[in-house]
């Protein structure tokens, strides 16, 4: 039997999903259908939004408003439904790929006009849909079936990318802590504003044997052991630091959100009716 | 009808009233000459009807934008030049799978790449059947004067809602920006599509199946309470993807058929001189307008000639240019590219005819004059 979690959330018709054993997506898809859940939102008004990847998959499975739209895409046409309707959740599920490579122009954009959009990135540091290209995130010196030398490009940062963008909130988050990415993506959600949580995933698949990570469980355990919590991380010297990542939440501010700025507009000059 | 509004205005202007008067709620684009005054009227008049504009990052952006709204409910457009139609392409093919109703207007410029951004061309013609990839329904319509700018503008969004597939405003720039008076129509002389819904609270409605007698699938909004799936996927009545050959089979050929089992409906067109004509000059868009002035002037001249001019150019007006075939001798195809909508004459005239393509892709239109010589050369 499923849980009540995936009775609720999910089309149960279209399950199993398509991803591999031990991949890191499921994990991420389960802890927003939690966080969703948790804020009770009324289901009639989330709309879930994804681009093209593995990662983006998901939104076929969850039991919402769904739009899979084309590769890199997702926030602009979650712009368009936003704008057109403001009373609608909605949520954008990407891949690392998806939205800081072919999307990277939208994600700026999206961030810098603050329009309450929840952008949850499944960031598994590779291309996994097309077998394992490095990505915008793949560390510098790993390898990808197109960096068979080893990457010589250097990591995107995204949560500092959005940030700077302009983005209200910002967090990572991984699927090892997951009680944590569930708590992240929930103040992502109550966020007014945009919001990304960016959701360290794991692609044993190609990944992981391309770099020799071990198993999908080794692959989860290094995770537990490079990650530091921003909080913890503030306390510790620098040399402690070295090859390890910081999750938690990064920022959380309040700004004029765009679609209510829009609402002003109308309000103001609107003529007829 | 003293009491319709006579305005002087641009074809681009047009454009929006005509869009406005359709129901448009919602805008998205990126600026790019000569189309950006729909942009920036849309800007100025969308608000005021509590409709939304909004300035995307690119064109493709644009184009994803309108998708999302009209999923949500919206009429939506988004108007471009040359480089940004280019762009807009993939997401065209998105809107032609998932059927999302949306008008998409490109004021055509002359190409290829930057070429010259402020002259006229009718380069994407082709474009406009091929540019996104795949087998996909295209329906295209091509406005001569400013006020038909109005009225075609109007017919894409009623197409677009009623056929759910994006329709194509094929402007030029001299129609784009040329000024004539128009009388606007008041809205009860305007007919309106609007998209046919589910039954609110229809348990068994599927987002992509055909009720009988019906020719698209029912369209709900985003946050109406059915939880339907959009894909650019190939995909099943629920919307779901599948793999499944004949499922996909079925869909693109239902898709297709849309449009060529409703031709009759879609395809508008109109002809000049034609009871006895011998030739015929088959034009589109400005160009037809130089041609009209040029058949008239060859008709002063004793000349038998007559005027078709296509005003839906997707799909192809293939039955009356076949009927046309087996009367006259000659077509003389002026355009402002060097050659495409000809291609698709010479097809459908399949040799029973001449056909004379009359090309140009500097940037200046074609003249009368042009067209007249080019009638005597061929005689
Ligand atoms: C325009 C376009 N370019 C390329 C592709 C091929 N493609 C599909 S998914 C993908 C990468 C996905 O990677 P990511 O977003 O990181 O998601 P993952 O599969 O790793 O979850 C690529 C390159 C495409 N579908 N469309
Ligand atoms: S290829 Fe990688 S990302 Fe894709 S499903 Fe498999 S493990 Fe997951």
């Amino acid at each position: 039997m499923s849980s009540q979690l995936i009775q609720n959330n999910f089309r149960m018709d279209r399950l199993p999903h398509i991803w591999c054993p031990g991949c890191g997506h499921g994990i991420v898809m389960r802890s927003l259908a939690q966080a969703i859940e948790n804020q009770g939102y009324d289901k009639k008004k989330v709309c879930v939004v994804s681009g093209i990847g593995c990662s983006s998959r998901a939104s076929g499975y969850m039991d919402f408003n769904t739009l899979h739209t084309t590769h890199g895409r997702a926030l602009a046409f979650a712009t368009g439904v936003k704008l057109a309707n403001p009373e609608l959740k909605v949520i954008v599920v990407t891949g690392d790929g998806d939205c800081s490579a072919i999307g990277g122009n939208h994600l700026i954009h999206t961030a810098r006009r603050n329009i309450d959009i929840t952008t949850i990135v499944f960031n598994n540091n590779i291309y996994g849909m097309t077998g394992g290209q490095y990505s915008p995130t793949t560390p510098t010196s790993e390898y990808g079936t197109t960096a068979p030398f080893g990457n010589i490009d250097k990591a995107f940062d995204i949560c500092k990318l959005v940030d700077a963008a302009g983005a209200t909130y910002v967090a990572r988050g991984t699927v090892y802590h997951t009680v944590q990415l569930i708590k992240l993506i929930e103040n992502a959600l109550i966020n007014n504003g945009f919001s990304l949580v960016d959701a360290i995933s794991t692609c044993p698949t190609y990944y992981g044997r391309k770099n020799k990570k071990g198993s999908a469980v080794n692959m989860l355990n290094s995770l537990k052991e490079n990650a530091v919590d921003i909080k913890a991380a503030e306390k510790l010297p620098k040399e402690k630091l070295e090859g390890k990542f910081l999750i938690g939440e990064f920022k959380n501010t309040n700004e004029p959100e765009y679609t209510e700025e829009y609402m002003k507009i109308i309000k103001k000059y609107q003529k007829e009716r | 009808m003293s009491d319709r509004k006579v305005k002087l205005m641009q074809g681009n202007e047009a454009c929006v009233e005509g869009a406005l008067a359709a129901g448009m709620k919602f805008y998205a684009g990126y600026p790019i000459t000569p189309s950006t005054e729909v942009a920036e009227l849309c800007a100025q008049k969308l608000p005021l009807i509590g409709g939304k504009f909004i300035q995307m990052e690119d064109e493709i952006a644009g184009m994803a934008a309108i998708i999302g709204s009209s999923l949500a409910g919206l009429k939506s457009m988004t108007a471009t030049s040359g480089p940004g139609f280019s762009l807009k392409q993939e997401n065209i093919g998105y809107a032609a799978l998932a059927e999302v109703p949306c008008v998409i207007v490109d004021v055509q410029r002359a190409g290829p790449s930057t070429g010259l951004p402020t002259a006229p061309s009718q380069g994407d013609i082709m474009q406009a059947k091929w540019g996104t990839h795949g087998d996909h329904p295209v329906i295209a319509l091509s406005p001569s004067s400013v006020k038909e700018t109005f009225d075609l503008t109007v017919k894409c969004f009623n197409l677009a809602e009623k056929y759910r597939t994006p329709v194509l405003l094929m402007l030029d720039e001299v129609v784009g920006h040329m000024r004539e008076k128009i009388e606007i129509p008041n809205p009860d002389e305007i007919e309106i599509y609007n998209r046919i819904k589910p039954q609110e609270g229809d348990d068994s409605y599927k987002a992509y199946r055909v009720e009988e007698k019906e020719i698209v699938p029912r369209m709900a909004a985003f946050g109406e309470g059915f939880h339907f799936h959009v894909t650019g996927l190939m995909h099943d009545e629920f919307g779901f993807p599948t793999n499944d050959t004949d499922t996909s089979d079925k869909l693109i050929r239902r898709i297709m058929a849309k449009v060529s089992d409703n031709v009759d409906d879609i395809v508008i067109y109109e002809e000049k001189y034609m009871a006895d004509a011998e030739y015929v000059v088959l034009a589109y868009g400005g160009t037809a307008r130089s041609a009209i002035s040029a058949v008239k002037k060859a008709r002063e001249m004793g000349i038998k000639v007559g005027l078709f001019r296509a005003v839906t150019i997707w799909p192809f007006p293939e039955k009356q240019i076949r009927e046309l075939a087996g009367k006259v001798k000659k077509f003389i195809v002026p355009e402002m590219n060097l050659g495409q909508y000809v291609l698709e004459v010479e097809r459908v005239v399949a040799g029973r005819a001449e056909v004379i393509s009359l090309g140009k892709a500097n940037g200046e239109v074609i003249t009368p004059d042009e067209i007249l010589s080019k009638i005597k050369e061929v005689l």
